[in-house]
């Protein structure tokens, strides 16, 4: 390929989005460091006369007896089962709708497609009210068992296990005499290693970010996870009694998109390649 | 013995059914029964009333100005960050940026904050109590700048929704791009193409498929359009009703209302028209590949 110039205008058109993207960003953390009087009265994207980071963490940390921390908690629960439950059903179907022909998997494929179509959040109340229903409403179960699921997960298990793993390697371990499952376990697991981080990767996401589903599923404060509490946060500060912290969720937002900017960053070269793999079809 | 071992797919196959049914189909079929059902107000019990929500959902004002709105901010906001999320693709895969990869990344960002984040910085941004809207009108001692009131409300919605998913929609193309063999480009610079028809003659056709299905979940995320109009409800609740979106609709139908068969009959409608656009969609991506 012939070597271009880099150019001024693009470069300067990208910085501009760069900055739209990082300005709310910006906000935060430098509104992170301020106390609530200074948040209320210095300029938002400048420090503020105090530096009140890590008093702020303190007490974020230990408001209303550590709830905050057990919000994380159950966050790290449903993240852990829910997202790694998914990752492991989509796996194990994409490669089994990848490398077996059974009879009755063009069928899978339809309701499969068909569900896909069907808007997670048009689903949200049916499940709720079923749910209730089954007395699982208010219980982790509500959050984990509808986490399990991720369609697109499945989607992408399946090109890249029709990709990575030759039938040619899987016949050799039959005639070795590897039974069905050892073959996944042993042989498939390791080809499919870049697809599993970018499905595990997009389900802890979802997972983490999950708003929905929780907002409607619990009425315990105790069972929330972070994001539910934080907003519950907000709204403390208006409406009767309003008492406003502010600096608490300012600073729990901070705190709540920290671990996956960070594992984004240092899994960069696992999700990307998975992804493009994905959008070969 | 060959049939036998393509069976053991089941294996495999069985477990994710298994908790799909469970959560997917249950669900719907519960919902398509308790849409067909109607609470008695003053005698108590349920009574079957065939296809009376149906007929009351389509002639509800609320659903319609609910459903209006979210297909005004679709038409508008979906080709706006595709677009963007386009052009960011272009430009990062185009070799005539300076930091490509580092642009990609940032970019890529905001997918990783948790939406209800996003909702709560912009909704401070936005808010006139501190944020960058009251620095912007004392700066210019004006009023002017209101993005929680009526007129702004949607397209400050849709600012965050872009906000979040330009990124990974760029992040979509990118990757078609990155599958384009080089000779082709190679054959391209032979021929003297330049930049703009290299880009019309190989990089659009090669991101056809990929331009198809991000347009086709970006309309399903409008018309699931929940958390963000939900949040800021908090900061103008005299803005946003109980029925900004359908999505909010059935939600409040069903936890303030406690209409649970009206609630179902409401997602229910929604999930169709969304099935039926998401499907037109990919039936005109799809003939215009041809």
């Amino acid at each position: 390929m012939t070597k271009s110039k880099p150019s001024r205008l693009l470069t300067g058109l990208m910085v501009l989005y760069l900055v739209y993207t990082l300005v709310p960003l910006v906000w935060l953390v430098i509104s992170a460091t301020k106390t609530q009087d200074d948040l209320l009265s210095t300029p938002g994207l400048w420090f503020g006369d105090s530096f009140a980071l890590f008093s702020n963490i303190k007490e974020t940390l230990t408001y209303n007896d550590g709830i905050f921390l057990r919000w994380l908690g159950n966050t790290l629960l449903y993240v852990v089962v829910g997202a790694g439950g998914a990752t492991l059903l989509a796996t194990a179907a994409g490669y089994g709708l990848a490398k077996y022909k059974f009879a009755g998997r063009r069928a899978v494929f339809a309701v499969l497609l068909g569900a896909i179509a069907i808007p997670g959040t048009a689903l949200a109340v049916p499940t709720f009210l079923l749910f209730s229903k089954l007395g699982l409403t208010n219980t982790v179960w509500a959050i984990i068992i509808p986490s399990l699921i991720s369609p697109f997960g499945l989607y992408l298990m399946w090109v890249y296990a029709s990709e990575a793993i030759p039938f040619e390697l899987l016949e050799a371990a039959r005639i070795d005499g590897a039974g069905e499952v050892r073959i996944f376990t042993t042989v498939a697991l390791r080809l499919l290693a870049p697809g599993v981080v970018t499905v595990l990767l997009f389900a802890v996401v979802a997972t983490w970010n999950n708003y929905f589903l929780p907002l409607i599923m619990l009425s315990k404060p105790s069972l929330y996870p972070l994001t539910v509490g934080l907003t519950q946060w907000n709204s403390q500060a208006t409406g009767v009694g309003a008492n406003p912290i502010y600096n608490l969720v300012i600073t729990g937002s901070l705190l709540t998109i920290v671990p996956l900017v960070v594992a984004f960053l240092l899994l960069q070269r696992f999700w990307q390649s998975g992804l493009s793999a994905g959008s070969v079809k | 013995m060959a049939r036998r071992q393509e069976a053991k797919g089941w294996v495999f196959v069985g477990p994710f059914l298994a908790v799909f049914a469970l959560t997917f189909l249950a669900p719907i079929g519960y919902a398509v029964y308790l849409s067909l059902y109607r609470d008695q107000a003053f005698f108590g019990g349920t009574v079957f009333v065939g296809l009376d929500n149906y007929a009351e959902v389509l002639r509800d004002p609320k659903f319609w100005e609910s459903a209006g709105r979210v297909l005004v901010f679709l038409v508008v906001q979906v080709p706006v960050m595709l677009i963007l999320a386009l052009l960011a693709a272009l430009a990062i895969d185009s070799a005539r940026l300076r930091g490509a990869s580092f642009f990609r990344i940032v970019l890529f960002l905001p997918y990783a904050v948790p939406g209800v984040v996003a909702v709560l910085m912009w909704g401070f941004l936005y808010g006139d109590t501190f944020g960058l809207a009251a620095d912007l009108n004392d700066l210019f001692g004006t009023t002017v700048v209101q993005p929680l009131s009526g007129t702004w409300m949607l397209p400050s919605i849709a600012n965050i929704v872009t906000w979040e998913f330009v990124g990974y929609n760029m992040l979509i193309f990118y990757s078609a791009l990155r599958t384009v063999p080089g000779e082709l480009y190679e054959a391209a610079a032979i021929d003297g193409a330049g930049a703009i028809r290299t880009v019309r003659a190989i990089k659009l056709p090669a991101l056809r498929g990929a331009i198809v299905i991000a347009t086709i979940f970006s309309i399903i995320g409008s018309f699931q359009l929940f958390n963000e109009p939900n949040i800021l409800r908090t900061l103008a609740p005299n803005v946003i009703t109980t029925y900004y979106t359908p999505n909010m609709y059935a939600y409040n139908l069903s936890f303030a209302g406690q209409q649970f068969n009206y609630s179902a009959t409401v997602a229910i409608v929604m999930g169709v028209l969304t099935a039926i656009i998401a499907y037109v969609v990919q039936l005109r991506g799809s003939r215009e590949a041809l």
